[in-house]
């Protein structure tokens, strides 16, 4: 698969401010990045940079293997852009706003309808047409900047916060069009909403303090939320060492007075076994329950783990 | 081709508010006033004329003045039309999809320019119909009115190219169309106080954008003056472009 997007050490100073430090990551066809991070951990920053409309302070980003600095019209011919407030113009009508931007993205002049009206479909915006984009609701007008992103068939889409303003049948619309739009290109999409990420991301990314604090797909990630221990209490616990004999455990805390933690390996369903082992040794069950992690605790404990570190 | 794509948009988003039209129609209100008063003028001392050998025409006095006075109305009216043309794509936020589209930043700044001095064009054609209906009643020198068209599309031109500058430097309108009012009439009266020394009056006067475009008003068309309306409006595009491209590498 071809690499469409390649962030090579990418950093961003405002002054004596490092807003991104020393961020690299690539993006094969077919994948739906989504770039996570609490308040101005530089979400946005990265995202501009990746655009073009704000020059990286070191580092290098390529699209579609043109270098943004070097060749940055072909390379912004392969980007479409969505960015955090959308640009729109309130006095043109949602037609002629869609078609100026084709023609920037240098749309060919017989294929300028076809490519708006498909934008429009997918967008579904063909009804609102002729209407004044500053006559339209905050959920069109985010449609509006979706479908402009998208019109000129751009191998890389960037959508900055994208469903923000949207009611939730919308949310559920753009989340689908996000999923249909990563079987084409590639997607990156910035979000504080996890569930999101979760629904309609192949990958994902947490930015905090500038720089990249996990990576990883959303198999990956899942795996890591499924978690692998068992929180267990027992009236007559046998010894430690019993406990740790049990097939597929690989460390056991002692979190108290007849409670234990049981690490096991991930791909080993425990719970059910333990059930039964427990009943069968009397060690008089009480209390099983399989610990997950949320997608929330993985993102909090990644964050707040920097800040120890610093 | 994609500066042309901007200028229409701009000139489009131009008339279909009411600033577009309001300028024109205020500013045709008081050339016609100019206009009909200096005719009246003409009629007044035509007699007297009519006994002095190679007297000056209609062409001197009443399509020279008109002109003349057409720019300094301009010169008042270009800053609030210039205004808008970036620093208000950068206060919506729009600035940001010319800058992820596949266009050079001289690109953007050349579309901003060409849809201020095509609606420039536009007020200077509905002027200079005045003086073209003379032409029912007499005949104008038509070098002398030539060299005076010339000379207003290259005023024209630079007003368009210092207003772009300052929208591109200015945080909001409002101060750009101060900035691009001050400096005009800077330019325009600073070789007023010429005479307090001879060799800094030399410079001033070449600085003079009014100087400069008087000798075109009388019909003489001097590569000098030309020269220096090309480079007025030559930098202060390319300082433009420079303003526009350090937005991206803003520190």
């Amino acid at each position: 698969m071809t690499t469409l997007i390649e962030v090579n050490k990418l950093s961003r100073q405002f002054g004596e401010h490092c807003v991104v430090d020393d961020v690299s990551f690539f993006l094969k066809k077919g994948e739906v990045l989504g770039f996570l991070g609490p308040n101005g951990a530089g979400k946005s920053t990265t995202m501009k940079m990746i655009c073009g409309t704000l020059a990286p302070t070191l580092g290098s980003v390529k699209i579609n293997g043109y270098d943004m600095l070097e060749q940055p019209k072909l390379a912004k011919a392969e980007l479409g852009c969505l960015p955090e407030i959308p640009p729109l113009y309130p006095e043109l009508t949602v037609d002629e706003f869609l078609h100026y931007c084709a023609k920037l993205h240098g749309v060919s002049k017989p294929s300028l309808k076809q490519a708006v009206d498909h934008g429009k479909e997918k967008c579904a915006l063909t009804e609102v047409g002729d209407r004044l984009i500053g006559n339209l609701s905050k959920g069109f007008q985010q449609r509006v900047g979706i479908a402009q992103a998208i019109l000129h068939n751009p191998s890389v889409v960037v959508l900055d916060e994208p469903t923000v303003g949207l009611d939730p049948m919308q949310i559920m619309e753009i989340r689908q069009l996000i999923r249909d739009l990563g079987k084409e290109h590639s997607v990156i999409l910035s979000t504080h909403i996890l569930s999101e990420v979760q629904q309609s991301c192949s990958r994902v990314q947490i930015i905090h303090q500038g720089k990249l604090v996990l990576s990883e797909g959303i198999d990956d990630l899942t795996a890591r939320m499924t978690s692998s221990t068992l929180k267990v209490q027992l009236r007559q616990p046998p010894e430690l060492a019993d406990l740790q004999a049990i097939n597929a455990v690989t460390e056991v805390d002692l979190l108290g007075d007849q409670h234990f933690r049981l690490h096991h390996l991930p791909e080993h369903k425990l719970a059910e076994e333990f059930a039964e082992l427990a009943v069968k040794n009397h060690w008089g069950l009480l209390h099983l329950n399989e610990e997950k992690h949320s997608m929330e605790e993985i993102f909090i404990s990644l964050t707040k783990d920097t800040e120890i570190n610093e | 081709m994609n500066s042309f794509t901007i200028a229409a948009r701009e000139l489009r988003s131009l008339f279909l508010s009411p600033l577009a039209w309001t300028l024109l129609g205020v500013t045709q209100l008081l050339f016609a006033y100019l206009f009909l008063s200096q005719v009246d003028y003409y009629l007044t001392i035509q007699a007297k004329l009519a006994g002095i050998t190679a007297a000056p025409g209609i062409t001197d006095l009443i399509v020279a003045p008109i002109l003349g006075n057409a720019a300094t109305i301009l010169l008042l009216i270009t800053p609030l039309l210039t205004m808008r043309l970036i620093s208000d794509e950068r206060r919506n936020k729009t600035i940001s999809l010319l800058f992820s589209a596949p266009i050079s930043m001289t690109e953007i700044i050349l579309g901003k320019f060409l849809a201020t001095f095509a609606f420039l064009m536009v007020v200077l054609l509905l002027v200079s119909l005045m003086p073209l209906s003379l032409l029912s009643i007499g005949s104008l020198d038509s070098g002398k009115f030539l060299a005076g068209l010339l000379g207003m599309v290259l005023l024209l031109a630079s007003f368009s190219a210092l207003g772009v500058y300052m929208s591109a430097i200015a945080p909001q309108p409002t101060i750009a169309a101060v900035g691009s009012f001050g400096v005009l009439l800077l330019l325009w009266i600073i070789d007023w106080s010429s005479n307090v020394s001879d060799s800094a009056s030399d410079v001033l006067s070449y600085l003079s954008i009014l100087h400069h475009f008087e000798n075109l008003l009388q019909g003489l068309v001097n590569s000098t003056d030309v020269i220096y309306f090309i480079l007025f409006i030559g930098s202060f595009l390319i300082l433009s472009i420079k303003r526009l491209d350090n937005d991206r590498l803003q520190k």
